[in-house]
Parts: C-alpha cells; sequence; structure tokens
C-alpha cells in the first residue's frame, strides 16, 4: 500500500502537526513524551501499524490546531529519531521541521539504574542524560554516571 | 523547604550567583595528573601537621559539614582530624536516623541548609550520582566520600599517596586489584587513575563480582593494559601493588549470592614466599578475612600507614578545594603545638 493510501486512514487536518515515520508501536509513547492525554481538548488522530515501504510498518500522530515545538519535537529523539514531522497551515505543508538529538536530554526520562540518586522523584533537580555518542548510540546518566539501557529508557518517560 | 521543581532551576541559579566557580571532587576526572601530583606533594609536606608534630593552622576560621548518609569510620574520622589539624572545624550531620533525612528531607534540601552553615562538604551516600547531584546543588565544594557503587576518589587520593611513598612514582606499576570489583568503589576510583598514570591492571575477583564492563571499556579506551582473572595468588609474583578488598555483605539483596562468594580470597604470609621484595599489600579497610593477621607484621602490610595517610591526603585535598596554599617551608611556618 502506498504512502498516499496510508495517509488517507485519516481525513487532513486544516491546521495543527503531522509526525510520520514513527517506529511501529511506538506511537503511544510518543503522545506520552508530548504529554498529549486525555485531557488534551484539540483533536488527535493515531494510527497505528500501518505499512510503510521504508520501515515495513509504522505509527502517525496527527495534531490539529497545535504547532509543536522544536523544542517538544527534540523530546522524541530517543523514541522516533526519524520521524517526519510537518506544520500544517491550510491543509497545506508550512513547514518540515526534524527531530534533533542533543548532547543532553533533559527532563524527558528518567535515569535506568534504580540506585541513582534521581530515583527519588522528589528530588528537584532535573534529570539530566549525556549522549556519549551517537554511533553507537550511548547515554550516560549526569548523576551516576550509568550508561543507559536504551529499550529500557523509554518506558521510563517523565 | 521543599521546592517545587517548575522553579529549581532558577534557585539553584540564584544560589549560584555571586559565588565564585566552585569545583569539588566528585570523580578523578576532576582532577589533572599534574594536579594529583601537586595535591601528592602538599600532603607529603603537611605530614608532620597530620603527626601532630607541628601546628599550622592553614584552614582556622574555615568549617567543614560533614555529611555522611552512610556509616563510615576511617573517611568520616580522617576528614574531621585533617580539618582540626589544621586548625579548622568540623559540623557533622550526625546519625541520619536522627536527622531530617528520616523525615523525607531531600537531599537538595538538606545540602540547601548545610551550604549555608559551611565553606565545604565531605559526604557519603548510599545512592550513586549524590555526590554530583549535592555538587549541583551546592555554592561550596563536596568532597565525594563515596556514592553507592559510584566513586571515592579522596580514598584514590590516599591510596595514590601510599603507592608513591612505597615506589617513589606512580608511573609504570603493575597493580593487582582483587576481591569486590563489582561494587568495590575504591577500586572503580582507583583504576582510573592508575591508568592515567600508565599503570597495568589486573583485576581479580570471582565471576560474580567481576569489574563492570563499562568501566572496563572506559579503562581500555583511555589505553589501559588489563588481565581480568579469578586466579589471584599466581597474578602476585610480578605485582609492585597488590590492593584487597572486603566482599560487601551489604551490597548483596540475595544472601545465597553473597555465600556464593564470601571468603573467596584469604591472603596468608605463606602466599608471599615469590613476591618481589619491594611489593605492597593495600586495603581500604575494614577488612574480614581477606587479610590473615599474618600479613601484618610482614614488610609489604601497608594498610594501616594507607589508612593513616587518609589524613593527610584530606588535608592537602581541603586546602586545595578551600584554595589555600601549602607553604613550601612547611617547618618554617608552623609553630609547636
Amino acid at each position: 500500500m502506498s504512502n498516499e493510501h496510508s495517509m488517507r486512514r485519516v481525513t487532513a487536518i486544516r491546521n495543527g502537526t503531522v509526525i510520520d515515520h514513527i517506529p511501529q508501536g511506538h506511537a503511544l509513547t510518543v503522545l506520552d513524551m508530548l504529554g498529549i492525554d486525555d485531557k488534551t481538548s484539540v483533536p488527535v488522530s493515531l494510527v497505528m501499524n500501518v505499512p510503510s515501504k521504508k520501515m515495513g510498518s509504522k505509527d502517525i500522530i496527527k495534531v490539529e490546531d497545535r504547532e509543536l515545538t522544536q523544542a517538544e519535537l527534540d523530546r522524541l529523539a530517543l523514541v522516533a529519531p526519524d520521524a517526519h514531522v510537518a506544520i500544517i497551515r491550510a491543509y497545506t505543508v508550512a513547514e518540515k521541521m526534524t527531530i534533533n538529538l542533543g548532547d543532553e536530554i533533559v527532563d524527558v526520562v528518567q535515569c535506568t539504574y534504580s540506585n541513582c540518586i534521581t530515583s527519588n522523584l522528589r528530588e528537584p533537580l532535573p534529570h539530566r542524560l549525556k549522549v556519549v555518542s551517537r554511533d553507537p548510540l550511548e547515554i550516560r546518566c549526569h548523576y551516576c554516571g550509568r550508561p543507559q539501557d536504551l529499550d529500557e529508557l523509554v518506558n521510563n518517560v517523565l | 523547604m521543599f521546592v517545587d521543581k517548575d522553579n529549581v532551576h532558577e534557585i539553584v541559579a540564584l544560589v549560584k550567583v555571586g559565588g565564585t566557580t566552585v569545583s569539588g571532587l566528585i570523580t578523578m576526572d576532576d582532577l589533572t595528573n599534574e594536579e594529583i601530583l601537586e595535591i601528592l606533594d602538599d600532603a607529603e609536606r603537611l605530614l608532620p601537621v597530620a603527626k601532630g608534630e607541628l601546628y599550622l593552622p592553614l584552614l582556622q576560621g574555615r568549617i567543614l559539614g560533614n555529611l555522611f548518609f552512610e556509616p563510615s569510620t576511617r573517611t568520616r574520622m580522617s576528614f574531621e582530624t585533617a580539618m582540626k589539624r589544621l586548625g579548622g572545624d568540623v559540623v557533622n550531620l550526625g546519625d541520619v536516623k536522627t536527622s531530617s533525612v528520616v523525615k523525607g528531607e531531600t537531599l537538595f534540601d538538606t545540602i540547601q541548609m548545610v551550604d549555608g552553615y559551611t565553606d565545604i562538604i565531605a559526604m557519603r551516600h548510599p545512592r550513586q550520582g549524590a555526590a554530583q547531584y549535592a555538587q549541583d546543588s551546592a555554592r561550596v565544594p563536596i568532597l565525594n566520600g563515596g556514592d553507592g557503587a559510584g566513586h571515592h576518589p579522596t580514598q584514590t587520593m590516599l591510596d595514590l599517596f601510599t603507592i608513591k611513598q612505597a615506589h617513589g612514582k606512580l608511573e609504570g606499576l603493575k597493580v593487582v586489584l582483587a576481591g569486590d570489583l563489582r561494587y568495590g568503589r575504591t577500586v572503580h576510583s582507583l583504576s582510573h587513575a592508575l591508568t592515567r598514570f600508565g599503570c597495568e591492571l589486573i583485576f581479580a575477583s570471582p565471576e560474580l563480582l567481576r569489574m563492570p564492563a563499562e568501566i572496563v571499556s572506559d579503562l581500555q579506551a583511555h589505553g589501559a593494559t588489563i588481565t581480568e582473572t579469578e586466579d589471584l595468588y599466581s597474578m602476585m609474583n610480578d605485582a609492585d601493588v597488590v590492593y584487597m578488598t572486603r566482599i560487601q555483605k551489604e551490597r548483596f539483596s540475595d544472601e545465597d549470592e553473597y555465600a556464593k562468594v564470601a571468603g573467596a580470597y584469604k591472603l596468608h604470609a605463606n602466599h608471599l614466599s615469590d613476591v618481589k621484595a619491594g611489593m605492597i599489600i593495600m586495603h581500604p579497610l575494614p577488612r574480614v578475612d581477606e587479610i590473615h593477621p599474618s600479613v601484618d607484621a610482614t614488610r609489604h602490610a601497608r594498610y594501616f600507614e594507607q589508612a593513616f595517610n587518609g589524613v593527610v591526603a584530606r588535608m592537602a585535598l581541603l586546602c586545595k578545594l578551600l584554595g589555600v596554599k601549602v607553604p613550601t617551608d612547611v617547618k618554617k611556618a608552623g609553630g609547636a603545638l
């Protein structure tokens, strides 16, 4: 099935943000990381397990009447680093954005080491993870220095 | 006071405004090799002060906050002795069970309080990363006295001092680190420092207590030559230093796992017949049964001198972090007690 057809599973949006090419099964995590939950009032469309030529299967999210900021999108770098993001205005793509993995990931996910000082969620300083290598991806906690289990990390969204 | 997370960045920024650039000692990465050697030279000159032969109140009017959130004998007492030998004073957190910590106070709040009372803080905490967390929360320098299974750099400084005292150098030595290399924070910090001075490292431990893979790969990335083995005794004959550690029962959640490795090594004087004459045996103490008392009387035993060196190494560190220069001629600068 072509990408065009898969995009038609939900109607085109007038204004808002489309996040395409989310790795299959991660759309709910993406919503979680963007803070989109049952209290969100704008329409949100979610399509999961759509066939994709490039990825085999993928997820897609459309958020109406809200333009996600670069900072919000960068939070997705751990789960959807290659997602395509489009800002839609009047049914047309007004802007294409990419997701960037910075040198530090602040207050997005919690260190995976159970004995890290940050495991006490009442401690008020920000959760800080440092990107020490990009290829292969290696991330360490700023505080305890432990290398992070990347599979486990995406389950530690704050 | 519990700080609203949304405001904490501003608050931390505020408390740091007006302060000098504070750098504590959280890991050995906070010191260059040159700084390490400079501090060891300062420590050497401060020996008569540490022994109480000379009075030199370099830190008069300064206050050290001792925050030990888990048990400590040598580290806490040697910090206190170091500060007092230099004319400074010490305030203690005291027993954690009777402090605000038991009421649920965060580390951030505790540090805000003690930061206001003191000029420098020495801290031990059961959670890894606590020292860095404290440094990020404080205006005054933090000296990491052990954070979970993480780092123990002030122990490393006294270890390096002891090694340099015995061998006259740090470069190119062959060092065996034995026992609990998994949870032993002293060996984590020490192996990093020894690598920087080009030492060859032999890690001898039961399989269950091997040096964590990420530390081994870090050390190798910094050019370390490492041998990993379970056989301690055959590795000792070429060694310049054998550094024993206790298998730490308190780090095991499973009693059966502990039982599998308890008593893995029991170094006896009989094991020392073929070692180098100048080889020294070190141990951060307390020991259980990994070094038999028969070793104490041999020329190789250095662990009690090592424990004393904790005072002089920490004196030099306190001076360094408080920006106080140790006089070149300590005898001339000091007075009789």
